[in-house]
This record gives C-alpha cells, structure tokens and sequence, in this order.
C-alpha cells in the first residue's frame, strides 16, 4: 500500500459502476463513437443502430450514471459527450490493486524462504 | 482474460509450509500484515483489524470460500477503491467484493503460488474489448491504456 491513488480518484466515481459499465457490447459501442469526437444527440447515436431511441437513452443513462457520459445542452436538444476520467480511474486503480499485490506476496515469499 | 488481476510467484518451500502460510491465521497475519481475530473457518466470515503501517484503522473482514488442503485457499471481501483514513469507512454498498484466489502447485524446487482476484466487476471481458475495436478503432488513449493493462495479466 505504499503507493496512494491519485487525489482525483477519491472524487465520485464508482469502481464497480465503471466496470459494469462498461460490460454490454451496446454501451462500448456507444462509447466508443463518443470518444471519437463531438458530442452527439440520441437521434445521432440512434442512426445505423438496430436500437430504438428509448433503447440507446437506457443505455446512455446507464454510461451516465458511471459518469463515461455526461449530457451537455445544445439548445433544445441533449447532447452525450465521453469523459474520460472514470476509464482512466479505473486503470489506475488496478495498476495500484496489481501492486498490492507484488508487494504483499513478496513478503509472503520472505516469510516462506526464510 | 477479464475483470482479474493474476500473479504467480515461485517459492523455494514445501507446498506443506505454503499452505501452512496461507491458512493459519497467525502465519497469514504476519506476511498479510492483519492481526485476525481467530482461525479460518470454512464458509465464516473472517474478523480482524489490518497491522500494516498508516493503515492500522482498516477492519478487515472476509469469508472463507474454500479450503482444500494443499491446492486452494479462498475469500471473498469488500474491496473498496480507497483505504486512506480521511475516506474511511467506506460505503461498502457501493463497492464490489471480489475473490480472491490462492492455487498451490507443487515443482521440483518448491512450490508455485497463483493468486487471482475477481470480481471488480464487469470489466469488459476480451470479446467486448474486441467488439469496441471493431467497431470504430476510435479509442480514447485511457480505453487503450485499460486494454493494455488487462493484454498484460491475461
């Protein structure tokens, strides 16, 4: 535990959201077009889908949620713009939850070794 | 592979002193660094509080999944994103328990520890990984960074 998680990741975001997120085909798919590029309205991320609009909006209240996406006004209409931050989140916590880890089994090894 | 991070580590003892290491809740507590309230028992929930330095407020508390002499060893417990102290105790309704795994396997040398642990829940298995590829090869740097990470302990 030596290393601390970075400040940021104490702000809000669920973990355990984040992943569960991020683990339906449908949502990666809608993220991925998001993080493309501009923010996009639901009749946007709705054309070219198998899905209907009520569909694509469950799934994006879903990625809301987790905070992947978040919606931003553009005159009458919502747009979904990606944020980046949880994914990024979540990397670094299992980077320092991989660290733990080597730190606590090398102390295993010593104990056994010795 | 998937939501898991995977380690494997040689030791130069018995598998016997292994699993002597790993299931006796004094031996656990010394390397683990927990002061455990009492044995482990299969199926119960583990007591204690945490011995590692700035980290002494933590409680831990985990259940015995499994126990088969000499092979595996296993708990479920609350892993919350943060341990510091300004952040405790956790809101554990919104954190993921994970299990944690521990696979013994005896060599000629010694013995080889696997440990996994699971369950953080849903991390994108490969397949979905994969789809998002496909799909538009657009990813944002962090998505490829998350990818790379789980390439690595796959």
């Amino acid at each position: 535990m030596r290393k601390t998680l970075r400040r940021t990741s104490r702000r809000r975001c669920s973990y355990a959201r984040v992943f569960a997120a991020l683990g339906d085909e449908t949502r990666l798919t809608l993220v991925a077009k998001l993080a493309k590029g501009q923010p996009s309205s639901i009749s946007q991320l709705t054309e070219g889908s198998q899905l209907t609009r009520q569909a694509i909006t469950k799934h994006l209240r879903v990625l809301e949620d987790a905070r992947i996406v978040r919606s931003v006004r553009a005159g009458r209409e919502s747009r979904f713009a990606f944020d980046p931050e949880p994914i990024a989140e979540v990397k670094d916590y299992l980077d320092f939850v991989s660290e733990q880890w080597d730190e606590t089994l090398a102390r295993l090894k010593s104990f056994v070794e010795s | 592979m998937s939501d898991r991070i995977e380690k494997r580590i040689e030791l130069k003892a018995p598998l016997s002193r292994v699993w002597r290491a790993l299931t006796d809740y004094r031996e656990f507590g010394e390397w683990f660094r927990v002061k455990l309230d009492g044995p482990f028992v299969l199926g119960e929930v583990s007591r204690g509080q945490m011995t590692h330095p700035g980290y002494e407020h933590v409680k831990w508390e985990a259940v015995v999944e499994k126990m088969e002499p000499q092979r595996l060893f296993s708990f479920t417990w609350p892993h919350p994103k943060s341990h510091e102290k300004a952040d405790y105790p956790p809101d554990y309704s919104k954190e993921p328990s994970t299990l944690v795994e521990f696979r013994l396997e005896k060599t000629a040398n010694g013995t080889v520890l696997t440990v996994t642990e699971s369950g953080f829940d849903k991390l994108p298995a490969d397949r979905r990984l994969e789809a998002f590829r496909r799909n538009e090869g657009g990813w944002a740097e962090q998505i490829k960074n998350v990818e790379a990470y789980l390439a690595k302990n796959s």
